[in-house]
């Protein structure tokens, strides 16, 4: 247990400089909702009301393009190009190697949380988290159930030239519907409806109260719930539907 | 496992794709320190063999020993001693040799010398460069030195020389050489007669996924009954006759040439090649045989 959990952070390491490595999509992947925030609150400059629902907003987004998008092309893209082949005709644990390519898009996605919470303080008038440890607790719930629905939807991408395609038709939409760039509650109700179903919704609410309203984790519990139970699903359909090998039989 | 176990033992193997029968009834062996080569045409069964040898695929049924492991189990154990070299080269992107060497040799209990390895592969002048920078032939040559940084007993080289130039052929069989030298077992699948010839202690022909033939490649073509004349006859044109015995036809050639007063020229009486054999043996119709 004690090596594979070794193998896992050398994994992790090995993850984390690979991506160093490949600088620009480093600086995309940091930049995007940076640039997000900045246009947004431009925008928005003076109008705390839709500041308000604008950064926790992009920070959900932010932990969804860093967990759920970038696990669907990565795990397709180690598929395709054999690395996974290779690593499952090595010693090395299947579950070692899966934690350590999952550590590396919740590293990135922490420093997107760091990014977002600092930028809220000082620029966009949110002031400090009225919660840290609800903010702890959506940011981990959706971190986790957001990189196991991205493993999970990595089985159903044919192959990595379709992989951006293929994430994109999922991303877009689900940040639009669950309330990224306005408040949910403006929304005609057919869309209340979808979003009160998408996980995303649920980790912006829990984000909306630890950052903006300070609702408690008394109030947020619901959301916790509807996140988890993505989460249960997420994993349950990652394990399953996995291979490590392109060819299927 | 007694020193005299076979590394691989294969018996009555099966394996279908829905209705597809990809491999119906293999049987062989190889003894440790041996070279074997399974050789056959593309969808003749050879990969779909050596991933069940190697634990990637299950077998339908039969028996399948290796290392005294079925591969199946995926036993930790047995994957330490297994080095794999696939078809496709898959490693990152942006990582140099050496980083993935010293990264897999953490992954073993007993791995090699990360900069012996990096030797033995002919990789020094590229050992940091990052991977997407190498050539095909010095990606094979990854493939080949991280299928050997854990040690192993047994390697497992599926169709390593695909695609390659004459000079990176003959670099990489320098390459198996020594690794037999070095007393591995090695199992390859290939589709070039000449590879199989130049490195392989013992081959199976195989096709539609059936041994077609099977023993040292020397062998294959002297086992068989019949000979090969050729002969230029007396008007200049050569001829080619292929028989059971050759007295008769000799006697008659000669005896010809001398009532002639003729020189009996290009003559030759040879037995089949590996290469003969083998196009026999794979054309799916005779006369679809390339022999001229």
């Amino acid at each position: 247990m004690a090596e594979a959990a070794v193998l896992a952070y050398r994994q992790w390491r090995l993850e984390r400089r690979m991506f160093w490595r490949n600088p620009t999509a480093a600086f995309f992947s940091f930049t995007l909702p940076l640039l997000f925030l900045f246009l947004f609150g431009a925008i928005f400059s003076g109008d705390q009301k839709t500041l308000n629902v604008i950064v926790p907003g992009i920070l959900g987004m932010s932990v969804m393009s860093t967990t759920f998008n970038a696990l669907a092309m990565n795990i397709t893209f180690l598929r395709e190009e054999g690395v996974l082949k290779r690593i499952h005709g090595t010693p090395m644990p299947g579950s070692s190697y899966l934690a350590g390519v999952a550590a590396n898009a919740v590293s990135n996605a922490a420093v997107q949380v760091v990014i977002v919470v600092l930028a809220g303080r000082l620029f966009f008038g949110i002031g400090w988290p009225k919660d840290w440890l609800e903010l702890a607790v959506f940011c981990i719930a959706g971190v986790a159930t957001l990189a196991a629905l991205g493993v999970a939807f990595s089985h159903v991408i044919p192959n990595f030239d379709a992989a951006p395609a293929y994430t994109n038709i999922v991303f877009l939409p689900v940040i639009f519907i669950s309330g990224v760039f306005y408040d949910v509650d403006t929304a005609p109700q057919f869309l209340r409806d979808i979003a009160q179903i998408l996980p995303l919704t649920h980790i912006i609410d829990g984000l909306s109260a630890a950052l903006v309203t300070g609702a408690s984790l008394a109030d947020t519990v619901g959301d916790l719930a509807v996140i988890l139970a993505w989460g249960v699903f997420g994993v349950f359909f990652a394990v399953r539907g996995f291979s490590w090998d392109s060819r299927r039989e | 496992m007694s020193a005299s176990a076979p590394a691989i033992l294969v018996r009555d193997l099966h394996k279908s794709y829905g209705e597809h029968e990809a491999v119906r009834g293999l049987d062989f062996e190889v003894a440790p320190g041996e070279v074997f080569g399974l050789l056959g045409p593309n969808g003749a069964g050879k990969t779909t063999t050596v991933e069940i040898l190697e634990g990637y695929r299950n077998r339908g049924s039969g028996i399948v020993s290796v290392l005294g492991h079925d591969p199946q189990q995926r036993a930790r154990a047995l994957r330490e001693r297994v080095g794999i070299v696939l078809q496709s080269t898959g490693m990152y992107r942006h990582i140099t040799p050496r980083e993935a060497l010293r990264h897999f040799a953490a992954i073993y209990p007993r791995p090699r010398d990360v900069e012996e390895v990096i030797a033995i592969t002919g990789l020094q002048e590229k050992a940091d460069a990052l991977a997407k920078t190498l050539s095909g032939g010095q990606q094979r040559r990854l493939d080949l030195a991280l299928a050997l940084i854990g040690d192993p007993k047994l390697i497992f080289l599926d169709e390593p020389t695909t695609g390659f130039d004459p000079a990176a052929r003959r670099n990489a069989w320098e390459v198996v050489r020594s690794l037999q030298e070095l007393g591995k077992t090695i199992l390859l699948t290939t589709h070039y007669l000449d590879e199989a010839q130049a490195l392989c202690d013992r081959v199976a022909i195989v096709k539609d996924g059936l041994i077609l033939a099977e023993g040292p490649p020397g062998e294959l073509g002297a086992a068989s009954t019949r000979y090969r004349v050729v002969w230029r006859d007396e008007d200049g044109a050569l001829q080619t006759r292929e028989v059971e015995d050759p007295t008769a036809l000799l006697h008659q050639l000669t005896s010809g040439a001398l009532a002639r007063g003729e020189a009996l020229r290009d003559l030759s009486v040879t037995r089949p090649s590996l290469e003969d054999v083998y196009l026999e043996l794979t054309a799916s119709e005779p006369e679809e045989s390339l022999r001229g």
